[in-house]
């Protein structure tokens, strides 16, 4: 047990925290980056497949490979400490960084914080969704791609994103019968390339289907699906029974923003990015001054923006911390700007274009309400100051 | 096997169904917290993480709200399970 100093303190080791972590320490940032994962790289690890995506170093490259040269990347850099099998437990206003590693309890004390930590799956609530065969897609892509275990003979899958058309895809690889794809929406939600590979192997797309029911003794033996009206009503008499073992889940991601609400950072909620998100500036800085975001905690997107994104906070804490001189940073800071814009540039980014407008212009809302000297903003929406601030000592049960 | 759909299970940590989430609802709970503190939906390991949303959801179609109304509760350190000892070992650290 002991007190950590660095400079930097990176939550997630996922491609945006390895990015930034990469970044801020070419700068010579004393960086610390905290990943509960044993091996670095979060979701990339178990990405087969490869990735399209504007950046030479990435495009057609696998994702494991991706996560692979990272890792090694960060092994030899001497500026960055890596804290892996290690959980951040909470963050107080003082700036520490409560966190588990296998030895104990330790804290984490950063001059700057990059939150990094990505996204959790989202569930549906259907009757059977508790029996031992439902799983989230993530959780699939765990089991077969990092400890190669099938999750079973026969999947139905739910959600019809680039998650879930890629995690059919790779249980097809697998060998596993995947007997449908449902999806609530009218149309396909993920690219034509990934929905038009799965249908080239007989595997139905079903729009404006859900699932009724799961069905099963000790575990899924079924499942119920049926055809949705315009008010997302299931239709009876368009019931179709599907003999599966697996149910997976890949209805969509939710930022993990839990560090970010404990920092007080102004937070708000845009659909279109996910739920809810942090504000944040150009140079990927919180409201929260000295926290940075980056990657899907900041709004849920794809590994090619996270990774920008995180190079972007890498090197935005660096400057504040008086390592990059302006002209540089103005260089590099375009340059990934650029990239960003053109990651975003087409048709299935609409949706993230509109939400990070709306980010802004909330921002500016509050950053003008700030400038006018109103009543001093508070930190964070509630109270969070007062159970994870000035008492601290308490909290922690000394 | 779940009947009905107030048998569906809202939250897998502390075993809560949809059922007793509307039950809260229906007895006046207008917050997470309230229905936290009530039913322990998200009080388990995983600490709402999959629930949370599940049941801000339900909040909002029974109370008329946007989900983007519905603030989640106050996320308080920890946020996972530790053991005391560890925790005690943190206050011993202090003491001397």
């Amino acid at each position: 047990m002991s007190v950590r100093k660095t400079e930097l303190a990176i939550v997630g080791a996922g491609p945006a925290g390895i990015c930034a972590a990469l970044e801020a320490a070419s700068h010579g940032v004393k960086t610390t980056v905290i990943d509960r994962g044993e091996e670095l790289g979060g979701q990339l690890i178990k990405q087969t497949h490869k990735f399209f995506g504007w950046h030479k170093k990435s495009a057609g490259t696998r994702g494991i490979l991706i996560a692979k040269k990272l890792s090694e990347d960060v092994r030899n850099s001497e500026n960055i400490t890596v804290l892996n099998s290690t959980e951040a437990l909470g963050y107080y206003d003082d700036g520490t960084l409560l966190v588990e590693t296998p030895q104990g309890i330790d804290r984490v004390i950063g001059d700057r914080m990059i939150v990094a930590t990505g996204a959790s799956e989202r569930m549906i609530l259907f009757p059977g969704n508790d029996l031992p065969g439902v799983y989230g897609a993530g959780a699939v892509q765990t089991l077969m791609n990092a400890h190669g275990v099938r999750p079973g003979q026969s999947v139905l899958m739910i959600g019809s994103g680039n998650i879930g058309l890629i995690v059919s895809y790779q249980l097809l690889q697998a060998g596993v019968r995947v007997e449908a794809v449902v999806e609530a929406m009218p149309t396909i939600g993920g690219y034509a390339v990934h929905a038009s590979k799965i249908r080239r192997l007989g595997v139905p797309i079903l729009t404006r289907h859900t699932i009724k029911e799961a069905y099963g003794k000790d575990q899924v033996e079924g499942a119920i699906i049926w055809e949705l009206d315009d008010s997302w009503n299931g239709i009876p008499g368009t019931e179709k029974d599907l003999k599966v073992d697996v149910i997976c889940l890949a209805v969509g991601l939710s930022p993990l923003a839990e560090l970010l609400w404990q920092c007080g950072a102004e937070m708000a909620y845009i659909p279109e990015l996910g739920g809810f998100v942090p504000l944040y500036d150009e140079n990927m800085e919180t409201t929260r001054k000295g926290v940075f975001v980056a990657g899907d905690v900041a709004g849920i997107e794809e590994a090619s923006t996270a990774m920008a994104a995180g190079r972007l906070a890498g090197l935005s804490a660096a400057r504040s911390l008086g390592k990059v001189p302006d002209d540089e940073y103005a260089k590099l800071k375009a340059e990934i700007l650029a990239e960003l814009e053109g990651l975003r540039s087409g048709p299935a980014s609409a949706k993230i274009r509109s939400g990070l407008a709306k980010m802004r212009e909330m921002l500016q809302a509050v950053q003008a309400k700030e400038l006018a000297g109103g009543e001093p903003r508070p930190q964070g929406v509630r109270g969070e100051r007062d159970c994870a601030g000035s008492n601290s000592e308490e909290a922690v049960g000394a | 096997m779940a009947r009905t759909d107030d048998d569906i299970i809202v939250c897998r940590c502390e075993d809560v169904s949809l059922g007793e989430i509307r039950r809260a609802i229906a007895e006046g709970a207008t917050t997470l917290d309230e229905i936290r503190r009530i039913t322990r939906a998200g009080m388990g390991p995983c600490q709402g993480r999959t629930c949370r949303l599940l049941i801000a959801s339900e909040l909002a179609r029974k109370t008329g709200k946007q989900v983007g109304e519905i603030l989640p509760s106050t996320f308080r350190p920890p946020m996972k399970p530790v053991t005391m000892g560890s925790l005690a070992e943190l206050g011993e650290e202090e003491d001397r």
